[in-house]
């Protein structure tokens, strides 16, 4: 991870298809696709927050076990918090 | 450590006269406790993505009171989300995704030693920032003078009229403007907290603190002002792109 220099003309690339998947998402939000427009821009939200980690924070050139470890961690702790209390709030009649 | 590296210094004690340790005795950065550069900066990074894991954890506990109430009340949420400025937020996304570019090329230019190149673009990442913050603040003045922050002069009066087809009971409504305020609030203070952090970097940037020896605060500061671009990248479909199809 440390000695790893990236091009900047990876950056550069990097920075266009983020801002190209913004207007795209954008635009997609006023075309009906019913209930799929949900998930398309959650798709393209996932889409663009996996590139700024994987490669603004250099998430693909670390070798190092205990960062993603961590990474892998949170994602898998905040999935047990959505997956769990929706699980709880889907299934029951609770008082609105 | 690398493996190459283990391989270098393979008894690692004494740590003042590990190969590694003699490489770097003069980088003033190295604090005893390390036995070398490489060390002392693995440990801070790794202290940063547990830190960074914690805020997931923080805004987690948000999103998912979000998830809870979006499923109940899906169309105050469509509404409300309509009367957001579909421009300013995807105006803001892109001054984010900009400010993001800058900070991974300032950790190139101080790994690459330009120091000139790297006080410039630590100062378009501040640019960059406050002008995020200064759209934020058109976006809540606009929600105050429309009467869309909840309290007692909340009132969607408007947003009914405006979208008929969408009933819509205030109360829920308030929900939905409750949450925007908190989410978005709750960024602009990670933002407001970043913009100070670079403040302090570019400083030391200018006085010529960072090269490539060194440049651990830099890397982590941006490691933060990402994870708070990750979450505004999030934010913005779930409060801005709830619904925004043609009505019938």
């Amino acid at each position: 991870m440390s000695e790893h220099i990236v091009s900047s003309r990876l950056y550069y690339t990097i920075w266009i298809v983020l801002l190209v998947l913004t207007g795209l998402t954008a635009w997609i939000s006023t075309i009906n696709l019913g209930p799929l427009n949900t998930i398309v821009a959650l798709v393209i939200a996932s889409g663009k927050a996996s590139i700024v980690a994987l490669f603004f924070m250099h998430l693909k050139y670390t070798s190092e076990k205990h960062t993603r470890t961590v990474v892998i961690a949170s994602l898998f702790w905040v999935g047990i918090l959505f997956v769990l209390s929706m699980a709880d709030y889907v299934t029951r009649a609770t008082a609105r | 450590m690398t493996m190459a590296a283990c391989r270098r210094s393979p008894g690692r004690l004494p740590l003042s006269h590990s190969p590694t340790a003699i490489e770097h005795e003069h980088n003033p950065a190295l604090q005893h406790h390390f036995a070398d550069m490489d060390q002392q900066k693995k440990a801070a990074a790794l202290g940063m993505w547990l830190f960074l894991a914690t805020e997931i954890m923080f805004f987690g506990g948000m999103f998912c009171a979000y998830l809870v109430y979006r499923y109940w009340y899906y169309n105050e949420f469509a509404a409300g989300s309509r009367s957001l400025d579909l421009k300013w937020g995807t105006i803001n996304t892109a001054v984010l995704i900009c400010s993001s570019l800058t900070v991974a090329l300032s950790v190139r230019a101080a790994q690459l030693g330009k120091r000139k190149l790297l006080v410039i673009l630590l100062l378009l990442t501040l640019l960059f920032g406050l002008v995020f913050l200064g759209i934020k603040g058109i976006e809540w003045k606009s929600k105050f003078e429309e009467h869309h922050v909840p309290g007692v002069a909340f009132n969607v009066n408007d947003i009914m009229h405006e979208y008929p087809q969408i009933p819509i009971d205030p109360q829920h409504a308030q929900v939905f403007f409750s949450l925007y305020f908190a989410m978005t609030g709750l960024h602009a203070l990670h933002m407001i907290i970043g913009v100070g952090l670079f403040t302090f970097i570019a400083y030391y940037a200018y006085k010529g603190r960072y090269g490539p020896g060194y440049y651990t605060p830099l890397e982590n500061a941006g490691l933060y002002w990402h994870f708070v671009d990750i979450i505004w990248i999030y934010l913005f479909p779930l409060l801005y792109l709830i619904d925004r199809k043609p009505l019938r």
